[in-house]
């Protein structure tokens, strides 16, 4: 497995990154973790002339505490995220889903933001992300202060986003959700695999009683989903089966999901009813 | 004999569960591994393969990857139609056998997408794989077929040129071979009549270490290293394919990570490697991606089986009719024609049939060739059998348990010649089931079983068994020879005694992770009396280890180890009378005990002489009595006498979600019964990888080809190989039953797990499902095939794609005609 040849630049700041992104256009490739890059260039699914690594931009790192959210940078790996109290108490949702991405060895190379620039509809990230309402810092060359672009906006296709050529994702921005109760439920073949589909759940309960829910959905369509309608018929329901299975059985509905080797379309739409009941209990603690 | 509990061992070095000496060279990596090597001027090559399934090859055009940076030479089949020769199929089953000439590299069409069409020889790795995307190939596509039911039509053919898609017709008939009665009547006369259909899908070896081929053309003889399983056989094959003096090649199997079957091959890359080395003059290495080894290394199993069981109403069975249609894939390898054939004598199982007919059409497609993958033949005719016997269970409202009990051969009854004319040695089924039943807590889990049918569960239990024996340790030679097989079945080994007292064993079969060193010296330790430490088992170079036909079909201990007990022996022969030289006695009056000849009747206090104190003597040669040779080396080649027939009874429990069609297992025991055991956590070792290996095909592995006929599951991201991560804790126990035709009384045990666990697990999904109507799933169970037959809805076999994780933008590589390279 040997990629074609390419150059290699590792810049120290984010200007020197937006200068030789935006010089050599989409002849340029970002390197975050490489977890995804990586498998790209080695199976020559692309050959970028140019390859940037941002891991070694010290202001793209860390994870930071901004009041009403949790911000995370693009050079922040998984399991930084893992081991981060803030994350841990501000955004249980986000913690639960990462910890169920692939192995230890790739959740200490890849981050957060490289799988929300990749957008591969079955990564875990996404789904949480959008339910959560983030916000993503994009920053373009001679811009000053990055563009904010909500999650709702920007995952755009099939690893499509709203990061253009020449611009990097600098970080992502996430509301803390203190006290909700949160679910990844993760459906599977064997462990290490894409997930299936995934249903995020965040739940804030009171006395038994959904106050407001957030569900998400990985691998139902092209992108990362949410189910609007889903978390409105929640709130104001007991955290029981009996009262919320009707609700969450429509989670799939009027959903595209993908059929591939795992399973077709209508079933995917199935389990979506049945797993998205699953996560908001678990999320209710019910 | 029932025997539930280890022989005792006392002082013995068989039996006791040593730590493998091999391991921590394996497991650190500090050891040479081919692609290890590295040699002065050492080139590198990169194959080119067809993206299409059937294609003619209408013209290839080298010039630009000759010309690119670091290119030695490319080389096409035009190149080498002359040298190549065709790659070797040793058993061809009927005399009638149709097959294609199989090139290493293809010269005027490919037969399946992976095949190799050219050749880059490079100073580097990466230079070679640059290059290899300028080879230009403009193909012609033909009509391709990929599915083994439309194959059996004879419709599109694989090969125009044979004339038809059927490569032989293999009959074994109760009547005709004089071992019982005619299948047609007891299907006639029969009160019961289970007929049924069963899918053995496609699957990979998936082997740890990818296959690696280094060959050195600059001494006197070529120099081979390859990770097979097979360096005796690959040397002769390539003498004969190539046309080079057998005396000029040595093969040499350093460590080698794994094979599974997957690697009981001559491959095209060894032939290519070989040529290419010729042709340069210096040495040359190939070392696949995963991509290349899913692709183009050999399949294993894809067969359909059509079975039709006769019994009469109170449960006998009176006949049984077996038609098998097997996916030779688009050429035939080393031994694919007999993997399916090597069924035939296991359908019948461990049960007293009466009447039995077995067919099996061997077919042609635009496929990867299929070959041996562990168990080879025999897990799909376990499978089928076992889901029968519970299908007749079933049909008789009975216990699957006492069914069966109800067929099988009964301890007394052994030896049993059975109804495919095989000798069962021995056997205990009463025994091992017994204690399987008690381990698992059978009648506890019928009893939950029950409570959760009752109240309707949303999780449902299923219990599945599988009572299985197998044919191994391959094999009685003139067996093989009424097969048409193209080899013997022996085994050599030699023992060489070191003037230092120190002892080196060599054997003939070639270890790839078993743990020969580590057995073959507890053996030779009790036989010789030396200490385990002191020897050093030495295998896997046909210069040191000359003579010998590797390791498979679990014949390494069976046979291998026979002979290095009878090469043992003859050490030991051999020394007597220059122990009674020594000690002023008659060889007669000798006794030979723990290393030391000493005199009979002598008592208890007298030395004698050690063994190891006669090699030095011999070595000296200064007093030796007249006439005796100086040595004590002994070589020793065994043929056995009899395959050996390991069985056991295996149980599990299944928890099926009713509502989203996942599987989880509960538990899983097993008893097995491999005769007597040299060391105890070696054999479980085999049991749980075999297991897992057996489970995966239930659960979760499936080759998957698309309609044009390219690999969809092409990396392990879609060919969903279990880890540890996806099992549980088996609980394994053993009976012993010993094997009455080795020394050792040992049974093979490298594919028990594989053969017996398939039948388990999917009877145990089936046990679960069928008060909901579900009467059968195609393998693997996937959550989406138990959740569609819960629905009632048919079963569709998947040509869906695979889900991609990685954008296909890709610049330099975006039409099919430059998309030569390795994957
Ligand atoms: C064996 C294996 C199993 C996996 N299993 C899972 C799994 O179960 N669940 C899951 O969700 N994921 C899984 N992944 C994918 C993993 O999560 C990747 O790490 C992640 O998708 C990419 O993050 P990265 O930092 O490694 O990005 P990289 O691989 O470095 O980059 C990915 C893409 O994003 C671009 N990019 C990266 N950072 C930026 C940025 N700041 N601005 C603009 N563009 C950028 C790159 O150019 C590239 O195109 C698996 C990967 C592997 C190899």
């Amino acid at each position: 497995m040997i990629p074609a040849p390419f150059d290699y630049a590792a810049p120290t700041t984010v200007e020197e990154a937006l200068t030789l992104l935006s010089e050599h256009g989409d002849d340029a490739k970002v390197l975050a973790g490489g977890q995804s890059l990586l498998p790209v260039l080695r199976m020559r699914l692309n050959a970028p002339e140019l390859v940037v690594d941002i891991s070694r931009i010290e202001s793209l790192k860390g994870i930071t505490d901004t009041g009403d959210a949790v911000r995370i940078g693009a050079a922040t790996t998984y399991q930084e995220v893992l081991d981060s109290d803030l994350v841990r108490e501000h955004l249980g949702l986000l913690h639960t889903a990462v910890e169920q991405i692939a192995d230890p060895q790739i959740r200490h190379r890849g981050t957060v933001c490289g799988a929300l620039a990749h957008a591969d509809p079955a990564g875990d990230v996404g789904a949480p992300v959008l339910a959560l309402d983030a916000t993503m810092e994009v920053q373009s060359r001679g811009v000053v202060g990055p563009r904010q672009v909500s999650a709702a906006d920007f995952f755009v296709d099939l690893f499509e986003t709203a990061v253009g050529d020449g611009e990097l994702l600098t970080a992502v921005t996430i509301p803390k959700h203190t006290g909700w109760g949160s679910h990844y439920e993760k459906f599977v073949r064997v462990s290490h695999q894409w997930a299936i589909i995934g249903i995020a759940a965040a739940v804030r309960a009171e006395g038994g009683v959904i106050a407001e829910a957030r569900v998400g959905m990985t691998n139902m369509g092209a992108k990362p989903l949410r189910a609007p309608a889903v978390e409105q018929a929640l709130a104001g329901q007991p955290a029981t089966e009996e009262a919320i299975s009707e609700i969450c059985a429509r989670a799939g509905e009027g959903t595209e999901p993908p059929s591939d080797l795992n399973g077709k379309a209508d079933y995917r739409r199935h389990l979506a009813g049945v797993l998205t009941r699953r996560a908001v209990l678990a999320a209710a603690g019910a | 004999m029932t025997i539930t509990e280890e022989p005792q061992t006392g002082n013995r070095e068989v039996g006791r569960d040593r730590r493998r000496k091999e391991d921590q060279r394996l497991i650190t990596g500090r050891t040479r591994w081919t692609d290890n090597m590295q040699l002065p001027g050492m080139l590198h090559l990169t194959m080119v393969r067809s993206p299409f399934a059937h294609a003619r090859i209408t013209n290839l055009d080298t010039t630009e990857a000759k010309a690119a940076p670091g290119v030695i030479a490319v080389l096409t089949g035009a190149d080498v139609t002359d040298l190549q020769g065709s790659l070797p199929n040793a058993w061809p089953v009927t005399p009638e056998q149709k097959a294609p000439p199989h090139p290493a590299i293809a010269v005027d069409r490919v037969a399946f997408s992976g095949e190799i069409v050219a050749v880059v020889i490079a100073r580097s790795a990466a230079a070679g794989r640059d290059a290899a995307e300028l080879v230009d190939v403009d193909y012609e596509e033909l009509d391709a077929v990929t599915d083994l039911k439309a194959a059996a039509a004879d419709e599109v053919l694989a090969h125009p040129d044979l004339g038809t898609n059927e490569s032989a017709l293999w009959v074994f008939d109760s009547v005709e071979a004089g071992t019982g009665e005619d299948v047609e009547a007891a299907i006639r006369d029969a009160d019961v009549l289970v007929e049924r259909e069963f899918r053995q899908q496609r699957l990979i070896p998936s082997f740890m270490e990818p296959r690696s081929v280094v060959v050195d053309p600059t001494g006197e003889q070529f120099v081979l290293w390859s990770s097979t399983q097979v360096p005796h056989i690959l040397r002769l094959m390539l003498a004969l394919t190539l046309g080079v003096s057998e005396s000029k090649i040595r093969v040499i199997a350093p460590d080698v990570g794994g094979g599974f079957g997957g690697k009981l091959q001559v491959t095209p890359e060894e032939v290519i490697t070989f040529l290419a080395a010729r042709h340069t003059g210096k040495p040359c290495k190939w070392n696949e991606t995963r991509s290349e080894s899913l692709l183009s290394a050999h399949h294993g199993r894809d067969q359909w089986q059509k079975l039709t069981l006769a019994a009469r109403a109170d449960g006998t069975v009176t006949g049984l009719k077996v038609h098998l249609t097997a996916n030779m894939g688009a050429y035939l390898g080393l031994v694919t024609s007999g993997v399916p054939i090597l069924g035939a004598f296991m359908f019948n199982a461990i049960y007293k049939f009466p009447a039995y007919r077995f067919e099996c059409q061997n077919v042609f497609t635009n496929m990867t060739w299929t070959d041996a993958y562990r168990g080879a033949g025999r897990p799909e005719a376990t499978f089928a059998i076992e889901r029968m016997m519970d299908e007749l269970a079933t049909e008789l409202g009975r216990d699957p348990l006492e069914v069966r009990e109800q067929n099988w051969i009964k301890h007394e009854e052994f030896p049993f010649t059975t109804v495919a004319g095989l000798e069962y040695d021995s056997g205990n089924y009463e025994a091992a089931t017994a204690r399987a039943k008690e381990l698992f807590g059978y009648a506890e889990l019928r009893a939950e079983q029950a409570r959760r049918r009752e109240s309707g569960d949303r999780v449902q239990l299923g219990i599945g068994v599988s009572t299985f024996t197998e044919m191994c340790g391959l094999a009685p030679s003139r067996v093989l020879g009424a097969l048409s097989y193209g080899a013997g079945g022996w085994e050599h080994a030699s023992v060489r005694m070191l003037p230092s007292g120190k002892v080196e064993v060599i054997t003939g079969s070639s270890a790839h992770g078993q743990g020969h060193e580590t057995a073959w010296s507890q053996i030779v330790a009790d036989e010789l009396g030396v200490p385990f430490e002191d020897i050093e088992v030495l295998h896997g170079d046909t210069q040191i280890s000359h003579k010998g036909l590797d390791t498979y079909g679990s014949r390494s201990l069976v046979v291998g180890g026979q002979a290095v007990i009878a090469a043992s022996r003859k050490v030991v022969e051999k020394a007597r009378p220059l122990a009674a030289h020594a000690l002023e006695a008659h060889e007669d009056d000798l006794e030979f005990s723990a290393g030391r000849f000493t005199v009979k009747g002598a008592g208890e206090g007298q030395e004698g002489v050690a063994l190891t104190d006669l090699a030095l003597r011999v070595f000296a040669a200064h007093d030796l009595p007249d006439g005796t040779e100086p040595g004590l080396d002994a070589d020793a080649t065994y043929d056995p006498v009899n395959f050996s027939y390991p069985h056991g009874t295996h149980l599990c429990a299944m928890e099926i979600d009713t509502e989203t069609g996942e599987s989880t297992m509960r538990s899983y025991v097993c008893v097995d019964d491999v005769g007597h055991v040299v060391n105890p956590l070696i054999v479980d070792g085999q049991i749980h990888g075999g297991l897992v290996q057996g489970i995966a095909q239930a659960l979760w592995e499936e080759a998957v080809y698309d309609d044009q006929g390219t690999l969809i599951t092409g990396s392990f991201v879609d060919y969903t190989l279990p880890t540890s991560a996806d099992t549980i804790s088996f609980v394994t126990d053993r009976t012993v039953t010993p094997s009455t035709t080795n020394d050792l009384g040992a049974k093979g045990v490298g594919e028990a797990g594989t053969i017996a666990s398939t039948p388990a697990v999917v009877n145990a999904v089936l046990d679960a499902l069928r008060p909901l109507g579900v009467t059968d799933i195609v393998m693997p169970c996937t959550p989406e095939r138990v959740w569609n037959a819960i629905q009632g809805a048919a079963h569709q076999p998947l040509t869906e794609s695979a889900a991609p994780h990685f954008e296909e933008s890709a610049p330099n590589q975006d039409t099919p005609e430059t998309e030569g390279g390795t994957l």
